[in-house]
């Protein structure tokens, strides 16, 4: 009898917890459409201007899906969130920053004052990406080694603290080597920032900057890549294995330390590319600038479902779009799309923990 | 065969959960070629002396050797490159890969494709279950054929010696008695077998010689013939009156 009451109990109690979460949802529907509505009829931005907010919405979507990745990889194997991720973004922009100045002043026709970086705009691209994606990607490995590997087996609390110890560190670090000064990316001309695809719509120019395209089609080229490497690949193979089953993989001859760390390489990678890409559309960059992009990325991971890496490409192209229409829908101020992201994230994680792509997660995981 | 060298031998195996003394002083050895069985209750330590051996446990005294080289000091995935392989407890499959990931992952130490392409075959003979859904998630399987995965799985990565934890738990008795049979044959292709049971009857059944643990200790040691024919052994483990 007393299960009984016991069982009828806890029934309540969901279902209650059920009708506060529906009522909520519709509430937020209805707020949001009431806005819009009164957006739309108010006619203050034509189409011209909805169709900027969504270009710059998915380009800065094609940044924020790449960190992403790399915070569901490491969640899908370690359960942990790495929240010094952002700064490994951050210390690779300026690795790219540091060879595009050096490309620049390298002057190689002295009686046209050509530099380096506008003869040879294509190396010098790919220089700064390959110094990058390196930089970001020994950081990361190391930050796994010195941080994390010492506390495997610890409670789950113990590496998240860790993680935000490193976050600080390597802002502070960051101030502490290139100063708190801003500094501006140089782009090489073909990349010029002022320049785009110009397309007449309602008869305004909508300008799609050749640097945000660039963003977009490499940001699409390294998740193509990372899916074929986790989905084709003996390694890819052998992460989908540790992720799983850590005794069992190494029962298979996997080495799951090795697995670890070359899954903190690889989002690193990930997370170098997205930093100088970051540097070459937006401008400029700080010892600060990683740490908003890769909360919004860990946004969209937890957005497309953590752990689920379709999930965080589309989390992050999603949560960029959303932030950027967010306050024009809302009729609310630009300065308000942070807020727009984060109540993203507090709804996601009250009414769908399991993401959108919602891979329903074992007890070991939750 | 008793006086060749052993290929497996474990020497005064102590091994500790936290502060729990859960084997005290095992000490057991497999020839090349046997079928040797771990009988016992539940929490007598069979498991635990199987993960010693292969490496997911570490002992806190004593040694494991394999062909004479101490290998309790390894890991476990440098264990398993040594040819020993473990089919573990409750199936362990990668449930959320393909069944044929989950065999090519058996074969993950090895390079040489040609000979794995062969044993994938050898290993799709012996359970022509597991072609027909090569393609599909293992969690989908049922029990019997996630069993069947397990073992397959172990056997791609073309171990000397096979560790097996309890291959009939769960199983009904006619899928039961097609997994012995096909331990059977294993172990008649070459490959030695270490296997952990509470189903004795069969255990002994297809076993040379038999070990029975009982709280983290050995207690009786006979060839398999022997163990069921003891008064002991078939009062508690073969519900024998």
């Amino acid at each position: 009898m007393a299960e009984i009451a016991l069982t009828t109990r806890r029934k309540t109690r969901i279902s209650g917890f059920r009708i506060v979460q529906i009522i909520v949802a519709l509430l937020t529907i209805a707020f949001i459409t009431w806005r819009f509505v009164g957006v739309l009829q108010s006619g203050i931005y034509g189409t011209d201007t909805w169709l900027r907010f969504i270009i710059s919405g998915v380009i800065i979507g094609g940044v924020y899906s790449m960190i992403a990745i790399g915070y569901t990889l490491v969640y899908g194997i370690l359960f942990m969130i790495n929240f010094a991720h952002g700064e490994v973004m951050m210390l690779g922009a300026f690795s790219g920053y540091f060879v595009l100045e050096a490309l620049r002043s390298w002057i190689v026709d002295p009686v046209n004052e050509v530099t380096f970086l506008n003869a040879y705009p294509i190396p010098a691209i790919l220089l700064t990406f390959l110094v990058g994606m390196l930089t970001s990607m020994i950081i990361g490995v190391m930050l796994e080694r010195i941080a994390y590997r010492p506390l495997r087996g610890a409670p789950r609390l113990v590496p998240l603290i860790s993680a935000i110890g490193a976050s600080i560190f390597f802002q502070n670090l960051a101030q502490l080597l290139f100063g708190p000064v801003r500094r501006i990316y140089a782009n090489p001309t073909i990349l010029d920032r002022a320049n785009g695809i110009r397309l007449i719509v309602n008869e305004k120019t909508v300008v799609i900057q050749y640097t945000g395209i660039f963003t977009v089609i490499v940001s699409i080229l390294m998740l193509v890549g990372l899916y074929l490497l986790v989905q084709r690949t003996r390694l890819g193979r052998a992460m989908r294995a540790v992720a799983q089953d850590k005794p069992t993989a190494s029962l298979m001859g996997i080495d799951v330390d090795g697995v670890i760390s070359r899954t903190f390489m690889i989002s690193g990678i990930l997370a170098g590319a997205a930093g100088v890409l970051w540097g070459i559309h937006n401008g400029i960059i700080y010892h600060y600038v990683g740490f908003i992009p890769g909360i919004k990325a860990f946004t969209a991971a937890v957005l497309g479902g953590i752990g689920n890496i379709p999930g965080a490409m589309l989390g992050g192209y999603f949560l960029g779009i959303v932030e950027n229409l967010g306050p024009a829908i809302l009729g609310i101020d630009f300065q308000l799309k942070d807020v727009i992201a984060f109540s993203i994230l507090v709804l996601v994680l009250i009414f769908r923990p399991t993401g959108i792509l919602g891979e329903v997660l074992s007890e070991e995981k939750v | 065969m008793e006086n060749n060298a052993p290929v497996l031998e474990v020497i005064n195996l102590h091994t500790y959960y936290g502060n729990i003394h859960a084997l005290k002083g095992i000490t057991l050895s497999v020839h090349k070629g046997e079928i040797v069985t771990l009988i016992g209750a539940n929490g007598a330590g069979k498991t635990t002396t199987l993960k010693t051996i292969c490496g997911l446990l570490k002992p806190r005294l004593g040694e494991v050797y394999h062909e004479g080289r101490m290998i309790n000091v390894l890991k476990a995935h440098e264990i398993v490159s040594l040819g020993i392989s473990m089919v573990p407890e409750g199936r362990g499959i990668f449930s959320r890969l393909t069944v044929l990931e989950n065999l090519d992952l058996g074969a993950y130490i090895r390079t040489d494709r040609v000979a794995i392409n062969e044993d994938l075959d050898r290993v799709f003979s012996l359970f022509p279950r597991l072609k027909e859904r090569q393609k599909q998630v293992a969690g989908t399987l049922s029990g019997g054929e996630q069993q069947m995965l397990a073992i397959g799985r172990a056997l791609m990565a073309r171990p000397q010696i096979l560790l097996m934890d309890e291959p009939s738990m769960g199983l009904a008795p006619i899928l039961v008695e097609s997994i012995f049979e096909t331990i059977k044959t294993i172990n008649q292709e070459g490959v030695t077998v270490l296997l952990v049971e509470q189903n004795a009857l069969m255990a002994l059944s297809i076993a040379n010689r038999g070990y029975v643990l009982q709280t983290g200790q050995i207690v009786l040691q006979d060839t398999a013939a022997n163990l069921q024919i003891n008064e002991m052994v078939q009062k508690a483990y073969l519900g024998m009156e």
